[in-house]
């Protein structure tokens, strides 16, 4: 069975190509970013909204405690440091704001990609108004590049959403200061909109205005499209088809919301409103993350806060990624009523979609109302953004905007000569050990330095399996810890040793009947100690955060190995070597002869079975 | 015979319970001096706790302990020096004003930057309230979860005995770090929590084998409760100094680099708490958390009664005294 468990971890360390452990932001230095709060009026955001924000990133960078991810407040800034280069992606994800709503599809609609490609293709300069008005069936963006005055005018109520999107990509025009380009990002949350924006950005002389409309937008995030929205008017009023056309029901539907509709172009991953913050008690008008519908969608009957828990996992039977969703007791009425609600519909009000950050990640057919609280939202997930997704859900979502106002990456704090000196401190001290097990209790040394020597074994290919497959990462402290509990993994030995003298002492036994009536005396001891420290370890693991709870995670690793080796290897070994004359005579280097050990026959009375 | 056949054989016998007022007051003296240190110096935070100063700045051709050296050299105590790119980011502690300014033109200075281009920025905790107060209740909950289990797998008063040693440890080797000014970091910390659960540990075993011999006792023991667990005491005595031994010989190896070799850094910082706790450790499990545990058990009726029957009889008057004594010299 040992062998089995070195096996395992041996080949999975052997299959993924790891060999080494993953180190913490200490050893291995990081990324480090500043997310700055979008507010209005760039006033300071509440320092409690602040806190919140920061304890629910820290959840989720951090989430199982063992990331070694840090996360400070800075001023109004948060600064996120993760151990590893290139996590800026993963900050990303992170950094964003995770609003999930369930909102039934009233109406949707397919987006011409052919056309659009058309239109975009060529004329990459497709203007920030081109892509504003609707997804159907227009002329290329020629008309409103060369009437580029666009004029902050009207649709500002029926196309707030839309144009949020739009007045976006004005502003990262690379000819303006970079202190511009950055609020234009203010507004744009993934890396398609800076890549669609940059193509935009070699627009045209209009863009000032619309400039000044994204830097309004970026300061002003809740009003977006309520003021200053640039639409042009030319291509805004201009070629919209009429519900009917679209083969759409207007019933039910707030004319408002199916204007914006009918205007929505997902083609252009800029307008698709990633990071808009959808009024869950509002109608809305959303596009497919990649753009191959457009939705009109009821008011959300149930949104994030009604999940309860969330974990990533592979549907049962398939190899597709989904987030499994727990809602909490409200949640799942209301969940259950939504259900029962589509289910009882026609095409395509038989669909709820899954909007998260304002676009629409999935819209399934609802084959049968959904009771007890449970679902599942599929998407092209693969295990990491899947892992993401569940982590931002359960943990919450952020009650502020975020921009990422500085990506650094960052040496270590410690030098590597401080883990060298761990590293050889260890092992000079672990020699240490294995010489005064050898001279104090000889022939048995070797069994305790065998069993530390396993109990080595499997602590490094845990770590390391752990490091590649749960992002368990060491820091200095951690390694120190190991070292330290591989020492008090001795003590387990020790117990048992003495014990096994005790009998002997006693000189009623013999050597093979001693080692099993001291095993179960020991036994107790040693799981009774051993329960203390996992007990530790759990507490400390659930309810502390960051440090503590990676700290104590290493603890209660350290704990099981120290069972499992004691249990499956030295007892077994032990026994094994009672059998051995070399032992079983007491051999004066087995470490058990009568002689050294008491002069057993001489009736003293001390040993405290006798008491 | 000498001292290490008889550790060897298991045949010491040194009366540790009865020496119980020796104990008492040596640890209350220490707890006293620990406390006031903790009210008089304090813990000296490290920014990690406190939040600090960050300064960023690019200096290509500098090397980390040229860096360090300059902002220490300017007033900071704590920097901790990070390569971000091709430039620096240094954090030290919350600096005054002055200070600030100091260390800002010497970098100018010394690396040949303009002023402006050094950015200084004030950081929050990283182990803020939130961390610092989760940890607190970890631990609360921790010590009320061992007392539970430790009341079910021993007795309630075992349980207590062992909290009250716990955090007799705890509360000295932090006050050593009150008194020495040594930088409490995040290392430290969790090189208390490793205490927590070494101290926790030693007790444990002696008090299962404490458990195993007091079980004995009956009307008609010869023993008193003192006696007992004196005997089982100096029965584990071997057990405990090994296992202590073996414990701090990693733990002294890595405090001797870490101070000798490289100065100070985490290595220090959190062997230094992993060697204080675990030498109190072993120390408060033989002779505060026993004799404390005797003097408790000693006031039930039970042990009283054998007590009181071992004195009238002369069999073991004052305790475990004179056995011991008996025992020591034969």
């Amino acid at each position: 069975m040992l062998v089995a468990l070195i096996l395992a971890l041996g080949g999975t360390m052997f299959l993924q190509k790891a060999y080494t452990p993953k180190l913490g932001l200490d050893l291995a230095g990081g990324t480090t970013v500043t997310l700055s709060p979008v507010t209005q009026n760039n006033a300071a955001p509440p320092e409690e909204i602040l806190d919140r924000a920061v304890n629910i990133i820290r959840d989720r960078v951090n989430g199982t405690g063992i990331s070694d991810a840090e996360v400070a407040k800075s001023g109004d800034n948060i600064i996120i440091s993760i151990p590893g280069v290139g996590q800026s992606e993963a900050i990303k994800l992170v950094a964003t704001t995770a609003e999930l709503r369930f909102r039934q599809v009233l109406a949707m609609a397919p987006t011409q990609v052919p056309q659009e490609l058309a239109t975009n293709a060529p004329t990459p300069t497709a203007s920030p108004t081109g892509s504003a008005p609707d997804g159907s069936a227009r002329p290329s963006a020629e008309p409103s590049a060369s009437q580029p005055s666009a004029s902050p005018t009207g649709k500002a109520l029926s196309s707030a959403l839309t144009n949020g999107a739009s007045a976006k990509s004005p502003a990262a025009d690379p000819t303006e200061p970079p202190a511009q380009g950055r609020n234009g990002q203010n507004t744009g949350q993934n890396a398609g909109q800076g890549k669609t924006r940059g193509e935009n950005a070699d627009a045209d002389q209009g863009q000032k205005n619309a400039q000044n409309a994204g830097q309004n937008n970026a300061r002003g995030q809740n009003q977006k499209g309520q003021n200053a929205t640039p639409t042009p008017s030319p291509t805004g009023q201009s070629g919209t088809p009429s519900p009917e056309e679209l083969g759409i029901d207007p019933n039910g539907i707030d004319p408002a919301v199916l204007q914006q509709f009918n205007k929505l172009d997902c083609a252009n991953p800029a307008n698709r409103g990633q990071g808009v913050q959808d009024d869950p008690n509002k109608q809305y008008a959303a596009c497919e993350t990649d753009g191959s519908f457009k939705y009109v969608l009821d008011v959300a009957k149930v949104v994030g806060t009604d999940i309860d828990t969330a974990s990533a996992g592979v549907r049962q039977g398939t190899i597709e990624w989904v987030v499994q969703l727990d809602f909490k007791s409200n949640g799942a009425t209301a969940w259950g009523k939504l259900t029962q609600e589509a289910y009882n519909s026609p095409e395509p009000r038989n669909k709820v979609a899954v909007v998260l950050d304002g676009v629409v990640i999935t819209a399934p057919n609802i084959i049968s109302p959904i009771p007890g609280g449970r679902a599942e939202i599929t998407g092209g997930f693969d295990q990491a953004s899947a892992t993401t997704l569940a982590d931002q859900l359960k943990y919450g979502a952020l009650p502020l905007k975020f921009n990422r106002s500085s990506v650094d990456t960052v040496s270590s704090t410690l030098g590597q000569d401080q883990l060298e000196g761990g590293l050889i401190a260890g092992l000079i001290g672990l020699a240490l050990v294995v010489v005064y097990c050898l001279l104090y209790y000889r022939g048995l040394g070797i069994v305790a330095v065998l069993s530390l020597v396993v109990a080595t074994v499997i602590t490094y290919t845990s770590v390391v399996v752990l490091g590649h497959n749960a992002g368990f990462r060491l820091s200095l402290p951690h390694i120190i810890g190991l070292v330290v509990s591989i020492g008090i993994t001795a003590d387990s030995f020790i117990v048992y040793f003495e014990r096994i003298r005790d009998e002997m002492k006693e000189g009623r036994r013999t050597l093979r009947a001693a080692v099993e009536v001291a095993w179960v005396r020991a036994r107790r001891t040693i799981l009774i100690a051993d329960a203390v420290m996992f007990i530790a370890a759990i507490v400390l693991y659930f309810l502390a955060v960051g440090g503590v709870a990676g700290f104590a995670f290493a603890m209660g690793l350290t704990t099981l190995i120290d069972i499992v080796v004691v249990f499956l290897f030295t007892k077994p070994f032990i026994a094994v070597l009672a059998k051995l004359k070399f032992f079983a005579k007491g051999h004066p280097l087995s470490g058990l002869d009568a002689e050294r050990m008491s002069d057993a026959h001489s009736g003293r009375t001390t040993t405290p079975q006798e008491a | 015979m000498g001292l290490g056949r008889r550790l060897y054989r298991g045949e010491i016998d040194v009366d540790f319970v009865g020496k119980w007022r020796l104990w008492y007051s040596l640890s209350g003296i220490l707890l006293l001096i620990s406390i006031l240190g903790l009210l008089i110096n304090g813990l000296n935070l490290g920014v990690e706790f406190r939040g600090g100063t960050v300064f960023s700045f690019k200096a290509p051709q500098a090397t980390v302990e040229q860096v360090r050296e300059t902002v220490i050299g300017e007033g900071a105590h704590q920097a901790i020096v990070q390569s971000a790119g091709d430039g620096w980011r240094v954090t030290t502690e919350n600096l005054a004003e002055n200070t600030t300014t100091q260390v800002q033109s010497e970098i100018a200075k010394e690396y040949n930057v303009p002023v402006g281009q050094i950015s200084i920025q004030s950081i929050g905790p990283s182990w803020g309230g939130e961390v610092s107060q989760k940890a607190w209740i970890g631990l609360g909950v921790f010590m009320l979860a061992i007392i539970l289990y430790l009341s079910m797998a021993f007795e309630p008063k075992m349980a207590l005995s062992a909290i009250v040693a716990l955090i007799h440890d705890l509360v000295i080797t932090a006050g050593i770090y009150a008194w020495s000014g040594f930088e409490v970091t995040p290392a430290t910390l969790l090189g208390f929590l490793t205490i927590l659960g070494y101290s926790l540990y030693d007790a444990v075993v002696v008090f299962d084998m404490i458990k195993e011999v007091t079980a004995k006792l009956g009307h008609t023991s010869k023993q008193t409760y003192s006696m007992a667990a004196n005997n089982a005491l100096n029965h584990t005595l071997i057990r405990s100094l090994n296992t202590s031994l073996v414990a701090i010989l990693p733990v002294a190896a890595i405090l001797f680099i870490g101070t000798t070799l490289l100065g100070a850094g985490t290595l220090k910082d959190l062997s230094l708490a992993l060697f204080v706790g675990m030498i109190v450790g072993t120390y408060s499990s033989i002779c505060v958390a026993t004799p404390l545990l005797v003097t408790l058990k000693e006031r039930e009726p039970k042990y009283q009664a054998i007590a009181r029957r071992l004195a009238s009889t002369g069999g073991g008057k004052g305790g475990g005294n004179k056995k011991s004594a008996a025992v020591a010299n034969g």
